[in-house]
């Protein structure tokens, strides 16, 4: 008989061993579908996870993966603060759209006035429309105790509403023949978040990214409202007779991962993506969710998973263009890692012992 | 604007179709919930019982078997959740999540050869005199079958919560995970089966799309509904009468958006959409004062041992 | 799949995964928006792709990434193509305009070819169907066959393209039946099949017996089809599994002339940037077989139409015809520049509601 016991402590050999051990199992299984499909198996692999770092082209591929990481890594980091103290928010997707929107509203209202001043604006203007956005399941929760994770999901299919309407309407460029979207901010240089170097894929959202993480680390190591936050997730009870303010930690919680999640959408909405459309949303805040899991609440794991995330997309269009997968494949193929990741995780906090189970 | 266009009739009768596959699977939804499970992979598990209910009705040319399919592949996908959330105890949203990744993916796999076909036609009931009864017969006596299934199972859902010892333990076991360990409940074993239920609730849903509703398949056709129907659980206050009023409240604005349309009214239908998810809020605000309503232990990992 | 077949595969695999590709092949690379296998836009998209590859045989490789979001996902792929050596590039949505003119500059050698855009450069074409033509077709036919007067039309979102397709539908349908009225239905989704659905019954339900369609699902089609007395027209492709009622004939995207010619070009060395506005005469808008359920004389009719548009001598949009609000478009016999045509976002005069926004 196979049973589970609880670790005393969480392993730190399996903590570190099983993204490793799920990531073998992924190609294996990911090895057999694709193989299933006709398509060379090890060659599709090798595709997915090595082309993009140390192939032919990395040279480009590398610069992507801080673009395409970036936005997943900012917005888990703001979403692993409320995880880890128990307040779920999974509706950064919306929160990411009423960044972007109110970001490049703002950028947009001065067009086309060059100045210094019209960026830093932008940024405030963007993480407030992302704070605000989470303000309301915040301010619902604190106030009635409604359940804040349907709340913050609900406001994601508004702020697509939205979305769609703002790119239909108020912010539809004057001068692009009747179809939906907004300027192309990359065209208005007051406004445009560049790469910082050329060809280097770091922009400021990526250097935003890089911050949050560092931010994120010291405040659940070194400081006072990162130990409340770790003792709300991990013993609520206690939590209070040492003195914790709930109120303030779900407002402190979701207002960050919201003012996170709004700045992704405006660096964004600025840079790589250049407009607001009716698809700019391509599922970021989801997936965010996702990578704070997997990078198991932890700041530089986060930075970890969000790298392995960015790696299977772009390894996966490669694999799609150069081997002829279908993406459906491919995501089946992200749907496994996922699987294996969230199941190897058991190892970490428990034991599999084998024989009958002592009496209780 | 024409508002004597709009057939009252024939609109309630078309947004029962509507509200079916939100219905289907939002009834599955609530069980798991009821038994403090929350499965976000919903829409993954509808369009899995989408194409496989489409793929049988169009092998075995009969789209009763296609349901039966669907139900099957929609709680065989849902068995990947219960190994996850049950016994390897992970995240609850992450692994419903995922689901939803996994389920988008392996449809489009396994839906490839399976665009631009026709699938066999479901009939309608038609009883003599009932269904050409003015009035009453459009709307209750001349829909497919599967519809009164929707009805039907509400009403079992509903009396199995109420009345039975099962809808009693499921009842205790989303309360209270430990109490009902304590009593010598076997959790786990509880929501694995209420897991399994939703699984082919939502199968069953997305066949409905597949079958009945469009009916044909093209990848990603769900396009949403297994959201709606997490939020129309809620919504329902995890109650199946409201699901079902719920049910016919969000599928009747679309239908009813689209007839003020046609009938020539203005109406900014961006907004118009938003509105169900705004009333969802609404009603969340409302029914937290009432502290009875959610399940206590929903999302909360079970672990016997302690 | 059996094992042995998977093992198989597998070992087979692994002896190819060695084999380079021979390199002077000409790489033609295609962006899809969508899935291919949503029977409908990126479908068509993908069948003009084989196309190619049945004229060109082993002359050319294509490569297609499906599902590209547009934005910097876009902006990636068609430079992976690029880096990878394709020679020829379509992109094949809207939204991915300023990525394609972005990677162009990067890639002077490669040359793009980007779906309906209106932005170009030395290597960059834009190409682009006069689906209105069609509508011309459609919506002749449409106007003697209304029973009822009432023609339903499925909009996705209220774009130029969309309402062109509009206009030109009710310019000739009106012009055959003079009492004919257009209920118009905004969807506001480009894919959502239970939605067309919706649709296509809200519009049967209010007595319209004649649905026109701007969204790509057969949903439209199967609703049609129950409601029993009403014809439909196939979106896209021809959706011939409803013929020969309630689908009476189709407007059909085909991409295959001009891919392949563009192709040709590349390989000839003779390609340049240019824009393309082909119609019914080029081929890249195909009317579907005309069913038996349209009365002989309608079908001639549609056909002599159908003959004009493609020789030229007829234009869709050819005065006088007046803005919704009354006022004057085009004199007698003037016919609308392609400008006006591309950013329209008025109805012509006769049709009722307002375009959202």
């Amino acid at each position: 008989m196979i049973r589970l016991e609880k670790r005393p402590q969480p392993s730190q050999a399996w903590s570190l061993a099983t993204p490793l051990v799920a990531v073998l199992a992924t190609m294996i299984a990911g090895g057999l579908l694709f193989a299933a499909l006709g398509k060379p198996p090890i060659e599709a692999i090798r595709t997915i996870f090595w082309e993009p770092l140390f192939g032919e082209f990395s040279f480009y591929y590398r610069p992507q993966l801080l673009i395409k990481g970036a936005p997943l890594v900012l917005i888990a980091i703001g979403l692993s603060l409320g995880f880890k103290a128990g307040i779920w928010n999974i509706g950064a997707e919306g929160q990411y759209i009423m960044g972007a929107l109110t970001g490049a509203g703002v950028g947009l209202a001065f067009y086309p006035i060059e100045g210094w001043y019209v960026f830093p604006l932008m940024i405030l203007a963007g993480a407030f429309g992302g704070w605000l956005w989470a303000m309301i399941p915040a301010i619902l929760k604190t106030r009635f105790g409604t359940n804040e994770i349907l709340v913050s999901l609900m406001l994601v299919y508004v702020a697509e509403q939205l979305l769609a309407s703002m790119s239909l309407g108020l912010l539809k460029n004057p001068e692009g023949y009747g179809f939906p979207g907004s300027r192309n901010l990359q065209q208005y240089e007051s406004a445009h978040n560049a790469e910082l170097i050329a060809n280097s894929g770091l922009h400021l959202g990526v250097v935003a990214a890089f911050i949050a993480v560092i931010f994120a680390y010291v405040l659940l190591n070194r400081h006072m409202l990162g130990f409340h936050i770790r003792l709300t997730g991990e013993a609520p009870r206690a939590a209070r007779f040492a003195g914790v303010n709930p109120t303030r930690l779900i407002l402190f919680c979701l207002g960050t991962s919201g003012a996170l999640a709004g700045l992704a959408g405006l660096f964004e909405v600025s840079g790589p993506a250049g407009q607001v459309s009716i698809d700019f949303n391509v599922g970021y805040g989801f997936t965010a969710i996702i990578v704070a899991f997997l990078g198991r609440l932890h700041p530089v794991g986060i930075l970890l998973a969000g790298g392995l995330m960015a790696l299977t997309y772009i390894g996966g269009d490669i694999a799609q263009s150069n081997l002829g997968l279908p993406s459906s494949a491919i995501q089946v193929f992200q749907g496994m890692l996922l699987f294996f990741l969230l199941a190897f995780d058991l190892l970490t906090n428990f034991r599999i012992r084998l024989g009958a189970p002592e009496t209780a | 604007m024409d508002l004597s266009a709009i057939n009252p009739v024939l609109l309630i009768a078309s947004l029962m179709v509507a509200a079916t596959p939100i219905l289907l699977a939002a009834i599955g939804e609530l069980v798991v919930e009821k038994a403090g499970v929350l499965n976000l992979g919903v829409e993954g598990m509808m369009i899995i019982g989408a194409i496989a209910g489409f793929a049988t009705a169009v092998e075995t040319g009969s789209p009763l078997v296609g349901f039966v399919a669907a139900a099957f592949a929609g709680a065989a996908l849902s068995l990947l959740f219960v190994v996850l959330t049950q016994i390897a105890l992970a995240n609850q949203v992450a692994s419903g999540l995922a689901l939803t990744l996994f389920g988008l993916g392996l449809s489009a796999l396994l839906g490839q050869s399976y665009v631009g076909i026709r699938p066999p036609e479901m009939g309608q009931l038609y009883l003599p005199l009932l269904s050409d009864l003015p009035i009453v017969g459009p709307i209750l006596f001349s829909h497919d079958i599967i519809l009164y299934f929707g009805i039907a199972l509400t009403a079992a859902v509903w009396a199995m919560l109420k009345f039975t010892r099962v809808g009693l333990i499921l009842r205790a076991v989303g309360e209270n995970h430990d109490a009902a360990h304590a009593l010598g409940y076997k959790v786990v074993r509880i929501r694995i089966l209420a897991i399994l239920f939703g699984g082919a609730c939502a199968g069953l849903g997305g066949a409905y799309i597949s079958l009945i509703r469009v009916p044909q398949w093209t990848e990603g056709m769900t396009a949403g509904v297994g959201w709606i129907a997490l939020a129309l659980v809620v919504f329902a206050s995890w109650k199946p009468w409201r699901a079902l009023l719920g049910a016919y409240l969000f599928g009747g604005l679309t239908v009813v958006q689209l007839n003020l349309q046609a009938a020539g009214v203005a109406i900014p239908v961006e907004y118009l959409a938003m509105s169900p998810y705004i009333i969802t809020i609404v009603v969340l605000v409302i029914l937290s004062a009432d502290k009875s309503s959610a399940p206590a232990a929903l999302g909360r990992i079970f672990h016997a041992s302690r | 799949m059996k094992l042995t077949t998977l093992l198989t595969s597998a070992a087979m695999a692994l002896g190819l995964a060695t084999a380079g590709v021979a390199a002077d092949k000409t790489k033609v690379g295609f962006v899809y928006v969508g899935p291919v296998g949503d029977g409908g836009w990126t479908y068509e998209h993908d069948q003009g792709r084989k196309a190619v590859v049945a004229e060109f045989g082993d002359q050319v490789e294509t490569v297609f990434v499906e599902n590209v979001a547009e934005g910097p996902d876009s902006e990636r792929v068609m430079t992976q193509m690029a880096l990878e050596g394709a020679d020829l590039i379509f992109t094949t949505s809207f939204g991915y305009m300023d990525p394609t003119i972005n990677v162009a500059k990067k890639f002077p050698n490669v040359k793009f070819e980007h779906a309906t855009g209106y932005k170009r450069s030395d290597n960059v074409s834009t190409y682009s169907a006069r689906f209105y033509e069609g509508r011309a077709v459609q919506g002749t036919i449409a106007g003697h066959m209304t029973k009822s007067n009432v023609i339903g039309y499925i909009g996705s979102f209220p774009i130029p393209e969309v309402i062109r397709g509009i206009n030109s539908a009710y310019i000739h349908a009106k012009k055959v039946n003079p009492d004919v009225e257009f209920k118009i239905v905004w969807a506001f989704t480009w894919f959502d099949p239970a939605k067309e659905a919706d649709a296509a019954k809200v519009l049967i339900e209010q007595g319209a017996d004649v649905i026109l369609q701007h969204t790509d699902s057969t949903a439209p089609q199967a609703a049609a089809k129950a409601a029993g007395d009403v014809i439909t027209f196939g979106q896209a492709s021809d959706m011939s599994e409803y013929a020969p009622f309630p689908r009476v004939s189709s407007i059909i995207d085909d991409w295959a002339p001009y891919y392949i010619a563009r192709t040709q070009a590349v390989i000839d060395g003779t390609w340049s940037s240019k824009d393309t506005w082909d119609g019914i005469g080029a081929g890249m808008v195909g009317i579907g077989e005309i069913s038996d359920a349209v009365p002989a004389d309608v079908k001639a009719e549609a056909l002599a139409l159908k003959e004009k548009l493609a020789s030229g001598e007829y234009h869709s949009f050819t005065g006088p015809l007046n803005k919704q609000d009354g006022t004057p478009w085009l004199a007698d016999g003037e016919t609308a520049d392609d400008g006006t045509l591309a950013g329209m976002t008025f109805y012509v005069e006769g049709l009722e509601g307002d375009i959202p926004q």
